[in-house]
């Protein structure tokens, strides 16, 4: 059985320790557009990163194959490759396959073999409410047992790309430019401790949910040990792992409003909580009470994504930065706003939230509490 | 029958300073000070004295040295001093040795082998000064999940009663008749103006201190003392006393000389009648009469408050617990063998159960193995000395902790033992009248107030230096801790790493 941990982590540290730029970019029309911009953005904060990782999430990606499921899987060995292979053929239906496309660069060295695969599981799980778990325990089950093998992203027309490198390097090697998504999260890291490897970098993702983190969760031995109660195992010893096991904890298995959820990894302070009128004050008392093992404690801003909304937040004391940009359709985040400047420099909008305030940003047609707004700081702390 | 005890301490006094004032032979309750009227001199009898420090603390002109008598038995490691009293007291007396407070045996002590992390670089440590430093824990059983109204945004899960407690420590159960009520009165109001708990222990609660009854948590344990209704709606947690750290196993004995007119009123028992506890419940012998009897609390106080069960620390603690935990208790109270006593028969004090921070540990970690660690909180008590045994043990998994003997200790306390013999010195574990008035209890409350926000500002800076600026981030964080000159045995049980690793 193959040992996440002596690939990510060989050092066998707690976890893996980053500092890191972060951008996100939406276009809440749901209208897609190219990737330049954002790579134009996290370029412009390489000196942010060490060169050990970039990488990017894009959603909107393949609507020629809207409804199933994308595997993006990356191979170190041919063998590795035939044994993911042949499990894939077992357990879904493969509609289509492809390398993915990439080109050669004189910064990327000795890149793996990366595969695109669009698979139905219809057939094989036909009730709705089984597939998203079905799927979930495939990629586990390749990321964990398979040799050689990794899944980066596994949803709905969606992509992870990401590798050793910087991130405008990677973008080159991966021909973003061509791409088009209504969503672009990206990431360029600068670990303290890890040897180089193409998973250890960001986005993580479970389904079609992405995580891209710039902090460090001192907070991660109980969140840890929190997410083991509930059957996730922290492999990788990164504490974005952790946030993304969070994510899918506390909004796919117990069904929590987005809003929530960010109340939940950054809650409000008690001092805040006695100020609250007395419906909203029993909600966040009950949070803490019940969720106070998973509330993320450290540095941190981070960028959640899944279809149709992209949420920032920072830790309850804004240790590491965000900053929104808003321009017509489109709203930014990112750790500076000059990488926003510099690709939308007339910016409607611009402003750093508060620490532990999420900024969320939805498709308008699947906004349902309000029509006008863009950008919703739900459940502030007004 | 001539003794063959020999004196423990010497009292020196100082005849240049000494101005024969007779402070120390009034002070002292153990009749070891005396003014000899004939030679108008105050002498010693060193033979009863305890060393508990009060006619040095006392003496108007600092004349008075307590120390250890000079003379020594030949040395031997088998036959040590306190082997060959015990023997000697034995054969003069035919009786089991009784002692108080917690062991005094050299056994590990592992909050000294746990060593705690900080920030350096990679993120800020945060300052206590500048910024929120929460430490605000709230005890009791909590749901698996919440339910939430998608629409409306508010809560639709029903919470189980929370209880608040502004810092992670709460005073051990002590009875009233163990220790004097101007105790209890010391440590209730100091629980009420730190926003924390005090225990009645299995004594009753004396109807001075029903004013305090939002700080206080009401023991209900094998007697069943001064248990009625009003009693148990009284507090805000009901707990039941199934063991204690010092004396796990076995029950407890109030000599009837305690029972004065109050405790009696108290407790519910005639005035000078011995007040026993049996060693079980008679209505508990196996865990589901636990469950019923922590349903029947539950519904004897309309389900409004948390119900605790307090076991020792034994073996099989871990399994014990679960059970308990599956019986319904909202919090498990866990004593470790280093924990105090007013009176426990030595032999049992210095030789069962095991140290309270293995115990923590592996309860921690069973309870979360089993996926019900959220079904109650966790308290644990026995030998907490200071913020740093507060803050490991609140990494290795506990909600909060009790502290007792720290407790008494910033009441005047000088752990000399001798809690079982109803003549402290410091008025402390003694119901003489004559005695229990040096406890005064506004200053004593003060003292505590002091004491639990020294710690508080303690922990705020460890907590700090971490990087994180909540309690619960700490909680169960073992990843904080790392072990020195443990085996690779405890460190497993501890979960925690090696230093240096």
């Amino acid at each position: 059985m193959k040992n996440l941990r002596h690939i990510n982590n060989s050092f066998n540290d707690d976890k893996v320790i980053d500092a890191c730029s972060i951008f996100g970019a939406m276009n809440t029309s749901g209208k897609r557009f190219s990737g330049t911009g954002v790579i134009k953005a996290i370029a412009n904060m390489h000196d942010r990163g060490n060169g050990l990782g970039g990488g990017f999430a894009v959603y909107g990606l393949y609507p020629e194959y809207k409804d199933l499921y994308a595997f993006h899987i990356m191979y170190l060995s041919a063998e590795g490759r035939n044994e993911t292979e042949s499990y894939l053929k077992e357990c879904f239906d493969i509609i289509h396959r492809e390398d993915v496309p990439s080109r050669k660069t004189a910064k990327i060295s000795n890149p793996p073999v990366i595969i695109r695969y669009f698979l139905d599981i219809e057939k094989r799980q036909p009730d709705a409410s089984l597939q998203d778990d079905y799927v979930l325990n495939a990629i586990m089950h390749i990321n964990t047992t398979r040799k050689d093998s990794f899944v980066f992203s596994g949803g709905k027309d969606m992509a992870v790309f990401k590798g050793v490198g910087y991130p405008e390097e990677i973008a080159e090697f991966f021909c973003l430019e061509q791409y088009e998504g209504y969503i672009w999260t990206s990431h360029g890291r600068f670990p303290t401790n890890t040897q180089a490897w193409w998973g250890g970098a960001h986005p993580f993702s479970i389904l079609d949910w992405t995580v891209v983190h710039n902090g460090e969760i001192s907070s991660y031995g109980i969140n840890k040990r929190y997410l083991e109660g509930y059957g996730y195992h922290c492999t990788m010893q990164t504490d974005t792992e952790v946030i993304a096991y969070a994510v899918d904890l506390l909004m796919r298995k117990h069904k929590l409003p987005l809003e929530i959820m960010a109340k939940v990894l950054a809650p409000p302070f008690w001092s805040d909580i006695e100020r609250m009128p007395e419906k909203e004050q029993e909600l966040a008392l009950a949070l803490r009470q019940v969720y106070g093992s998973i509330m993320l404690n450290g540095p941190f801003a981070i960028l959640v994504a899944h279809h149709g909304e992209l949420i920032g937040l920072t830790d309850r004391i804004r240790l590491r930065p965000l900053t929104i940009g808003e321009k017509d359709d489109m709203v930014y985040y990112s750790s500076e706003e000059s990488a926003i400047r510099l690709i939308s420099p007339q910016l409607d909008k611009a402003w750093t939230p508060m620490g532990g305030e999420p900024v969320i940003a939805r498709v308008k047609q699947n906004e349902l509490r309000t029509t006008e707004s863009k950008v919703e700081a739900a459940l502030s702390r007004r | 029958m001539k003794t063959l005890l020999t004196s423990k301490f010497a009292v020196i006094r100082d005849p240049e300073k000494c101005i024969q004032c007779q402070v120390c032979v009034n002070q002292c309750s153990f009749n070891a000070n005396y003014f000899d009227a004939e030679e108008n001199e105050v002498k010693s009898r060193n033979e009863n004295c305890v060393d508990c420090q009060r006619c040095v603390i006392f003496c108007p002109t600092d004349a008075i040295t307590v120390t250890n008598a000079p003379l020594e038995y030949r040395y031997n490691r088998n036959w040590t001093a306190s082997i060959i009293d015990d023997i000697n007291k034995q054969a003069e007396t035919g009786g089991v040795l009784l002692t108080g407070m917690g062991t005094d045996k050299d056994y590990p002590v592992y909050w000294d082998h746990l060593l705690l992390n900080a920030s350096q670089v990679t993120n800020p440590s945060i300052d206590p000064l500048r910024e929120p430093m929460e430490l605000i824990t709230y005890l009791g059983g909590k749901p698996d999940k919440l339910e939430i109204d998608d629409n409306t945004l508010e809560l639709k899960t029903k919470m189980l009663p929370q209880v608040k407690l502004n810092v992670p420590i709460m005073f051990s159960a002590m009875s009233y008749g163990a220790v004097s009520l101007n105790v209890q009165k010391s440590l209730a109001k100091a629980a009420s103006e730190t926003g924390t708990m005090w225990n009645t222990g299995e004594g009753g609660l004396h109807s001075s201190l029903k004013k305090y009854s939002n700080n206080t948590i009401v023991q209900v344990a094998s007697g069943r003392f001064g248990v009625h209704s009003e009693y148990l709606n009284a507090g805000r947690i009901v707990e039941i006393k199934i063991g204690q750290g010092a004396k796990p196993g076995i029950g407890g004995h109030l000599p009837g000389e305690k029972v004065s007119c109050e405790v009696s009123l108290t407790r519910m028992i005639p005035q000078g009648s011995d007040a026993i506890s049996p060693a079980p419940h008679h209505d508990i012998y196996s865990i589901e009469d636990l469950l019923q009897l922590i349903h029947a609390l539950k519904e004897a106080t309309n389900y409004t408050k948390p119900i605790s069960v307090k076991i020792a620390a034994v073996h099989n603690a871990a399994a014990i617990a679960s059970g308990i935990v599956r019986g319904g208790a909202d919090i498990v109270v866990i004593d470790g063998f280093r924990g105090a006593t007013g009176a426990a028969p030595k032999i049992i004090r210095d030789n069962v159960g095991i140290p309270i921070e293995l115990a923590l540990a592996s309860v921690d970690s069973r309870l979360r193995e089993e996926g019900i660690r959220n079904k109650a909180s966790i308290v644990i008590s026995g030998g907490i000395r200071n913020s740093g045994d507060i803050i490991k043990a609140i990494a290795l998994g506990a909600d909060a902790v009790n502290i007792g003997t720290s407790a008494l200790i910033a009441l005047g306390c000088h752990v000399c033992q001798q809690c079982h013999t109803g003549k402290c010195a410091w008025g402390i574990c003694t119901s003489d009248l004559k005695l229990t008035k040096r406890v005064n209890p506004e200053i004593g409350a003060q003292r505590l107030i002091n004491l639990l926000r020294g710690w508080s500002l303690e922990i705020k800076d460890i907590l700090g230096g971490l990087g994180v600026n909540s309690i619960e981030s700490l909680r169960g964080n073992r990843l904080h801790l790392r072990g020195v000159g443990l085996t690779d045995t405890d460190l497993e049980i501890l979960g925690v790493r090696p230093a240096g690793r």
